[in-house]
């Protein structure tokens, strides 16, 4: 399923509380939220909650969901993260409202805004597979071991400047690789 | 005009989910005012978000569907504290990731005060080894100059202070370690409303000393 058909199944579950809809964006996300939790180390029958948890959340955070700033696989990504940060009893994460981002005039809806956000996920593929294999074990560790970066320096016994520029660096070539407005 | 951001890396660890609680109360307050700093966020959910997408999936139990979609129409219980917070004064000062924390109006907080110098009100968050207040500085106050054995992150959501020949207004943020001792005045007509996350106790080098230090009134 391409990222514009899933964006689609959000917004029309936002416009109209389709269950149909709802159906189909859980066969596609469910089991890569189940394997994400996996992948961050918790067992099984966690994961398994932290996706139905994540999935119901979804369904009633569909309207907060705006084409035009994320694809459908970045959206879903932060409700996962914020349920599991949840779950961790760190409690209720903050959520930035998108909303309250004031406007700039570079952030005017053009024409073709709709055209690079549906660029965005194949670009951010690519240009992952082109970083480094130090920079991307530094960014691995980051989002599935939830490290902060002076545990991750701390794990790959590099000083934390190292790890510091690593990550910049991996984020430099990653807006490299995304047009303009996307970043 | 923020002129004072969180460093990057701040930033990343909020996007990828490993701050503490109350820090990333602060990040995400201060991105929800500042587009700079929320494009450096979304550009690191864009990599989690390719992350997710590009994974293995995995299997997930049979009746999964089936028991997600039996809890649709639950009721959310987080909505009502944010409803409760939504007179017009709190919605145009406090951000929106803030909302939740308080439960009701700004005007309606339990505010005590402390010294002639500020109120204060402490928030709810359960982190361990951290405290977060919301801080009501009174014009022309001035703080003790004190440092930190760890760090003081510092939101300004109204009004302004300087502190060492800077000038910070509202959304502007501060890091402060041990390295920096400092001494804010508030120099604006209206008083001075921060969020502030301390991760230790503050140490205060001046005279002024124990009756302030926010670890040593609980």
């Amino acid at each position: 399923m391409d990222n514009d058909h899933l964006s689609n199944l959000i917004v029309t579950i936002a416009n109209a509380g389709d269950r149909k809809a709802f159906a189909d964006l859980f066969k596609h996300f469910a089991p890569r939220l189940k394997a994400f939790a996996v992948r961050q180390g918790v067992g099984s029958t966690t994961a398994e909650e932290l996706m139905q948890e994540s999935m119901l959340s979804v369904w009633r955070k569909a309207h907060t969901f705006d084409p035009k700033r994320a694809t459908a696989s970045t959206w879903v990504f932060t409700i996962l993260r914020n349920k599991r940060i949840d779950m961790l009893r760190r409690e209720n994460r903050p959520d930035v409202d998108i909303e309250d981002v004031p406007e700039r005039a570079s952030d005017a809806s053009s024409a073709d805004e709709d055209y690079q956000t549906r660029q965005t996920r194949d670009l951010l593929r690519h240009a992952m597979d082109e970083l480094p294999a130090d920079q991307v074990e530094v960014l691995q560790k980051a989002f599935f071991e939830d490290k902060s970066h002076s545990v991750v320096a701390e794990e790959l016994n590099l000083p934390l400047g190292t790890v510091k520029s690593r990550i910049r660096l991996a984020l430099s070539r990653m807006r490299a690789a995304l047009p303009e407005s996307q970043i | 005009m923020i002129n004072h951001h969180p460093p990057l890396e701040l930033l990343f660890d909020y996007a990828t989910g490993s701050l503490p609680e109350p820090v990333a109360l602060a990040v995400a307050s201060h991105a929800s005012m500042c587009s700079d700093c929320r494009k450096q966020v979304d550009a690191v959910e864009s990599l989690g978000g390719a992350l997710l997408s590009s994974i293995e999936p995995e299997e997930v139990s049979k009746d999964a569907l089936r028991s997600v979609m039996a809890r649709l129409d639950e009721p959310e219980v987080g909505a009502i504290r944010c409803a409760a917070a939504k007179d017009r004064e709190t919605t145009e000062v406090a951000p929106e990731p803030l909302l939740p924390y308080l439960g009701r109006g700004l005007a309606h907080l339990a505010w005590r005060g402390v010294g002639r110098k500020f109120d204060e009100v402490h928030l709810n968050l359960a982190a361990k080894g951290f405290k977060a207040s919301l801080m009501r500085l009174k014009p022309g106050a001035e703080m003790p100059s004190h440092t930190h054995v760890g760090t003081e992150y510092t939101l300004v959501l109204a009004g302004g202070y300087k502190d060492n020949g800077e000038q910070y207004g509202r959304g502007d943020f501060a890091l402060k370690d041990s390295s920096h001792e400092h001494r804010p005045i508030v120099d604006t007509d209206e008083p001075c409303l921060c969020l502030v996350v301390l991760d230790a106790p503050v140490k205060l080098t001046g005279a002024m000393g124990r009756l302030m230090n926010p670890f040593l009134r609980v």
